[in-house]
């Protein structure tokens, strides 16, 4: 019931130099891969690129072919009203829940904006957000 | 002014009898060790067979992974009761190479540091300050007594705090100091930065790694100081072995206690004065740890002319390495070592490089290595641990901080035939 919910992010290692960003870009222009949303996650000379596509087992593979270090992971993703006011009301449900969150980051999609959220406890987060009226997304859902 | 008038300016005859008498009382004394008593029995070689120095050609090379292989005590010629100090020094791979010292061992290696200490102008009436590692490296202790034995006051300051090292060179008169040639420069930015000078200081001692004529002059122009080249490697004694006059043109290398020869690296071929080549030296006083033909990995040549200050054999300031060895901040490194480390960590691969700068004049080594693909998490948290687990690793094998760098994996060169992993991109200065 909460495997629904939970989302595949595909994370990649990068090192942080000019011009790695356009590799992984061009490689799933490529490979006709739409990106939803991204974040980089940098420590000093590397990086962790990470990505919601709508096709995350062919990116995994266009990527892995060119040599990235590519991992999936687990994450969730939380409908958020776009005006102001709209992080607020759902860092309040995280918040009220109880959920400590590893990282987070957040786009504008076509009907809502959406907080994607990496949680230790996925399935717990999902029943807490729901619980405390959080609605979450499906990978159907994302775009 | 000499320390030991005779010994320093024996020459002609008089020095060739003496090393060939003590030439072969160093095979007979090497023979009580295993590995050369072996090696030599495959030549059909012994001390009768050596009737003069040329002899010495005769005699297989010893090699540094042979005193590896050796670990811990197997190069020792005495029984271990003899034995009164040990140091050790990094090995090409894992295990340090152990050098050890008799009581006459230790007095013959204070007398050579006096001898290099007088040479240069130094008496009783100066103040000395050894700023150098204290421990198992051989440059603290080394000079240390060889600095007391010729009634120098002694501050044993060894490394760190520069501000404190600053005040103590003013609050107590030092006239002469002993360190890295790195550190010194960075003593000396330091003073500069603090607004301050060293009135007191006239001497400096600097050694345990290679530095440039621009370096000499940068060190004597701005510390108002005469500054002299100290060589010298554990496996003989430790520094001493060969040192600067203040004719700064050369190493006096003491014929008395060391045959040094030049050879082609490649060939083992013997070269003459004004070639370059790799230091071999045998050691002609050694008890605890006699060493026949030892490759320094050292590139030098012997100096053709006589020295005007009248003693023996000069060398030329070291100009390189025959092999892959590193020294960073005094320390050695060879690549292997890392390679060594690296293998020994599946979430890595096994290919590197090496980066070495100067940053602040200090020696600073940076290390590439791939991300394995399949220890990847997907999480940043894993890779930064990662990487400090790979810096322990390597600082408890080199006694070195280094700064490690993940990269992607497939990206580091491949090479094809003799790798070439280390980018040395230390200047002049």
């Amino acid at each position: 019931m909460q495997g629904e919910f939970i989302i595949k992010q595909i994370s990649v290692f990068s090192e942080n130099k000019p011009g790695r960003l356009a590799a992984i870009a061009e490689a799933l222009e490529k490979s006709n891969v739409n990106i939803f949303a991204f974040s980089i996650a940098e420590a000093n000379s590397f990086g962790v690129v990470r990505a919601l596509v709508d096709k995350p087992d062919d990116a995994r593979s266009v990527l892995e072919k060119l040599g990235f270090a590519v991992q999936f992971t687990d994450v969730i993703a939380v409908r958020m009203k776009d005006e102001p006011g709209g992080l607020h009301e759902v860092a309040q449900i995280l918040g009220d829940a109880g959920i400590n969150i590893e990282y987070a980051y957040a786009y504008s999609g076509r009907e809502a904006a959406v907080l994607i959220l990496r949680v230790s406890q996925a399935g717990e987060a999902i029943l807490k957000i729901q619980a405390a009226g959080g609605s979450l997304l499906r990978e159907s859902d994302l775009g | 002014m000499f320390w030991n008038k005779e010994m320093e300016t024996l020459r002609g005859r008089d020095l060739e009898e003496l090393q060939l008498k003590r030439l072969k009382w160093t095979i007979s004394q090497a023979e009580k060790v295993p590995f050369f008593k072996d090696k030599l029995r495959a030549e059909g070689l012994s001390a009768d067979d050596i009737r003069n120095l040329d002899d010495i050609r005769k005699l297989p090379f010893t090699y540094k992974t042979d005193l590896r292989e050796g670990y811990p005590f197997g190069f020792f010629a005495v029984p271990k009761r003899d034995i009164v100090r040990i140091h050790t020094t990094s090995g090409t791979t894992g295990k340090p190479t152990v050098v050890g010292y008799t009581r006459h061992d230790l007095a013959a290696w204070a007398d050579l540091i006096a001898r290099n200490l007088t040479m240069v102008g130094l008496t009783p009436e100066d103040t000395f300050q050894n700023a150098v590692n204290y421990g198992l490296f051989t440059g603290g202790l080394g000079f240390h007594y060889g600095a007391e034995l010729m009634g120098m006051m002694v501050i044993p300051s060894a490394t760190g705090n520069t501000k404190r090292q600053i005040e103590m060179i003013n609050d107590f008169k030092v006239t002469s100091i002993h360190c890295t040639p790195g550190y010194a420069l960075h003593i000396t930015e330091v003073v500069e930065q603090m607004g301050t000078s060293l009135p007191s200081l006239r001497i400096g001692v600097f050694g345990a790694e290679a530095w440039s004529e621009t370096m000499r002059q940068e060190l004597e122009s701005r510390l108002s100081i005469n500054a002299y080249d100290s060589y010298g490697m554990s496996e003989m004694f430790g520094p001493g072995v060969a040192f600067e006059c203040p004719e700064q043109n050369g190493l006096h290398i003491w014929e008395d206690c060391f045959l040094s020869e030049i050879i082609d690296p490649k060939t083992g071929e013997t070269l003459g004065p004004g070639e370059k080549g790799e230091l071999v030296i045998t050691s002609l006083s050694k008890e605890a740890m006699p060493l026949l033909r030892y490759r320094t990995g050292d590139i030098t040549m012997i100096l053709e002319d006589d020295c005007p200050c009248g003693r023996g054999r000069r060398i030329a300031r070291i100009m390189g390495r025959s092999d892959d060895m590193l020294v960073i901040r005094g320390i050695n490194v060879f690549p292997s070592q890392i390679e060594h480390v690296l293998l020994g960590i599946p979430e890595v691969g096994d290919q590197y490089m090496v980066y070495v700068d100067r940053k602040n004049h200090l020696d600073e080594m940076t290390i590439d290595v791939e991300m394995n693909r399949q220890a990847f998490s997907g999480e940043l948290d894993g890779l930064v641990g990662l990487q400090v687990m790979i810096s322990r690793k390597l600082h408890d094998a080199l006694s070195l901080r280094t700064t490690v760098r993940l990269v992607e994996p497939g990206s580091l060169p491949r090479f094809e035939g003799k790798a070439k992993r280390v980018i040395d991109r230390r200047g002049d200065l």
